[in-house]
């Protein structure tokens, strides 16, 4: 008879070795709770902010950080920890959104890329070759503009400029990973190119992905607030991180706050993203992980 | 008995193999010359019997378990199977590569690398896939409640043991062994090749055991096959190749396999031991090199020949 044993299910393990790992690393401990803290200004925006984000109060313009307004206010009187509060949603969620979208088509068209090889391979490839030629920010610009000042519009741009690097990082793993005994195996079982990208490819080369994908979320937040601070990505009176640090330059001799902020939040995020991604890449390394 | 051809019904047979490989490409894509991997090879495999092949590095063994598992096709010759389709040849041919390390993936879990060739040709519901990794694990010696778990929590005779239930989950016919044991420990070779010998029993499996580790062919094969530079230079009963061995390289393989109490050959360093590269064959018998006793006629090209009990491509044994 099989002797009882008590085994966590595989989630449960990996989340008790997560926390384990977390805890050890200090790092990795200030990413996370950065990351938390941004995720709970996006989801809990209208209970955490003070103020409405758009709210107009002209005889409070420009005013100090106080006990009433710890940010400060802005030229119309808005109050900008509301602004900031509310602004995670637009700025993180670029950044969110393209991290999804350029690992996700970046990561799939690498692996067939890898798998299929040939022309269609080097046809990838050069489309790649031409997109990263061109200075990223420059293509960024140049795309928003051509699409038209919008929010949306600077995340498809930023997101088609963040993909070559995805794919470069698939295909290579691709190309080892096709190498592979396992790989032979499911070729001699009669498996087409699908069923070796989805069985095998991804599967394996899904690590150094996912560690890119984490350090590119704070990428894209600088680059969304680079197009809102030129007044290519969000519109007035939208509230993002950029677009207020353009806004606030106009006062900046004189009313530090406006542009400070805003400002801080950017590099606060964008630290807290990129020191999870280090740890995740950390994480990940199997020579770290025991049995 | 006729030791030339398989005692049984034929499964497979080679014709008259010959395989290359481009070697390099000009500017206008056309080759710049070919890799010979197999130069006119005939073999045949009969039901339920072990084939050994046996030669050094680089003589065409692999090449040769490409060809039978069909990913690659002859540049002329015939392979002559029974099965009708390309899905019935997959199913019935299988193979067990040497290092259970790198031929089973990290990250799937055990009972979904057993049941790959099945997911693969979509037979059997999800549902069924777990059981029938099940009844496999079990022949092979695998617990029913380790099949969730994956690759690396498993020994390396265990991960063989995984890789040959993998190789009998679609009931195959033949079974290409590829140097199945030299990536383990000693004391579970032995586990292993009686397993197999097992699974052979009760399954009337045809294996083709490639190998250069002579006592494992002894052990296991019925018929053997030399392989020398893309060619078969000796084969016949196992007992007859390897216990009286005719051709110059078979015996020449054979004292290089270590024995207790004989001293090792001294002059073996001294002697020519690289394979001539197989971008342009030589002329003549393609051991002529090497060989100790190497005579006029040696520059005609060789063919096989019955000679006491084997077939021997050499005219002076």
């Amino acid at each position: 008879m099989p002797v009882a044993t008590i085994t966590a299910s595989p989630w449960q393990q990996n989340l008790a070795w997560f926390a384990y790992r977390v805890r050890r690393s200090p790092l990795m401990l200030a990413g996370v709770g950065i990351t938390a803290l941004v995720l709970l200004c996006m989801a809990a925006a209208p209970w955490l902010a003070p103020y409405a984000p758009n709210a107009l109060k002209l005889t409070e313009r420009l005013q100090a950080p106080s006990a009433l307004h710890w940010f400060g206010t802005d030229e119309v009187g808005r109050d900008l920890l509301s602004r900031v509060i509310y602004g995670s949603r637009q700025s993180v969620g670029v950044g969110l959104f393209v991290a999804f979208a350029s690992s996700l088509s970046g990561g799939l068209l690498g692996c067939l890329s890898g798998v299929i090889g040939g022309r269609f391979d080097r046809l990838t490839m050069r489309a790649m070759d031409i997109i990263l030629s061109v200075p990223s920010l420059v293509l960024i610009m140049a795309l928003a503009a051509a699409l038209g000042p919008s929010l949306f519009n600077a995340m498809l741009a930023i997101t088609l400029v963040r993909i070559p690097f995805y794919v470069r990082l698939a295909r290579g793993q691709a190309l080892s990973i096709r190498q592979m005994a396992y790989v032979q195996a499911a070729r001699t079982f009669g498996a087409g190119r699908w069923h070796l990208v989805q069985w095998h490819v991804a599967r394996n080369a899904a690590p150094p992905l996912l560690v890119q994908f984490s350090l590119d979320i704070g990428n894209a937040i600088l680059m969304a607030s680079a197009l809102g601070f030129i007044g290519l990505g969000a519109q007035q009176p939208t509230a993002e991180w950029g677009a207020m640090v353009a806004s606030g330059r106009n006062f900046i001799l004189d009313q530090w706050w406006y542009s400070t902020f805003p400002g801080l939040a950017i590099l606060l995020t964008a630290i807290g993203f990129n020191l999870l991604g280090d740890g995740v890449h950390d994480l990940l390394d199997p020579r770290q992980r025991g049995n | 008995m006729n030791a030339l051809a398989p005692t049984r019904p034929a499964l497979l047979s080679l014709e008259n193999i010959h395989v290359r490989y481009p070697a390099g490409r000009d500017w206008l894509g056309r080759s710049k010359g070919y890799a010979h991997a197999l130069n006119g090879i005939d073999l045949a495999l009969g039901e339920g019997e072990t084939l050994g092949i046996v030669g050094e590095s680089g003589c065409g063994k692999s090449t040769l378990a490409q060809l039978l598992l069909g990913l690659i096709a002859p540049a002329s010759g015939e392979v002559r199977h029974a099965y009708e389709s390309n899905a019935e040849r997959q199913h019935a041919i299988q193979i067990v590569f040497q290092d259970p390390q790198s031929s089973l993936n990290p990250r799937l879990p055990v009972w979904k690398i057993i049941t790959e060739p099945l997911v693969v040709h979509r037979q059997g519901r999800h549902r069924d896939l777990r059981a029938v990794a099940e009844g496999l694990a079990a022949q092979v010696g695998i617990r029913a409640e380790y099949l969730g778990r994956y690759p690396h929590q498993f020994s390396g005779g265990q991960r063989q043991r995984i890789a040959i239930a993998r190789a009998l989950s679609s009931a195959p016919d033949v079974i290409v062994l590829d140097e199945p044991t030299s990536a383990l420990d000693i004391s579970v070779q032995a586990q292993i090749l009686n397993l197999l010998s097992r699974l052979q029993r009760e399954r009337g499996l045809a294996y083709v055991l490639i190998s250069h580790n002579v006592s494992v062919v002894r052990h296991l094969a019925e018929r053997v096959a030399v392989m020398y530079l893309g060619q078969v230079v000796e084969t016949g009963a196992t007992a007859t190749v390897l216990g009286r061995p005719q051709h110059p390289y078979t015996q020449l393989l054979l004292d290089a396999v270590p024995q207790l109490g004989k001293p090792l050959a001294g002059d073996t360093a001294a002697q020519r031991t690289e394979l001539p590269g197989n971008r342009t064959l030589p002329a003549g018998c393609y051991f002529r090199d090497r060989c100790p006793k190497a005579a006029a006629g040696c520059e005609q090209p060789q063919a096989l020949r019955r000679v006491a009990g084997a077939e021997v491509r050499c005219h002076r044994a």
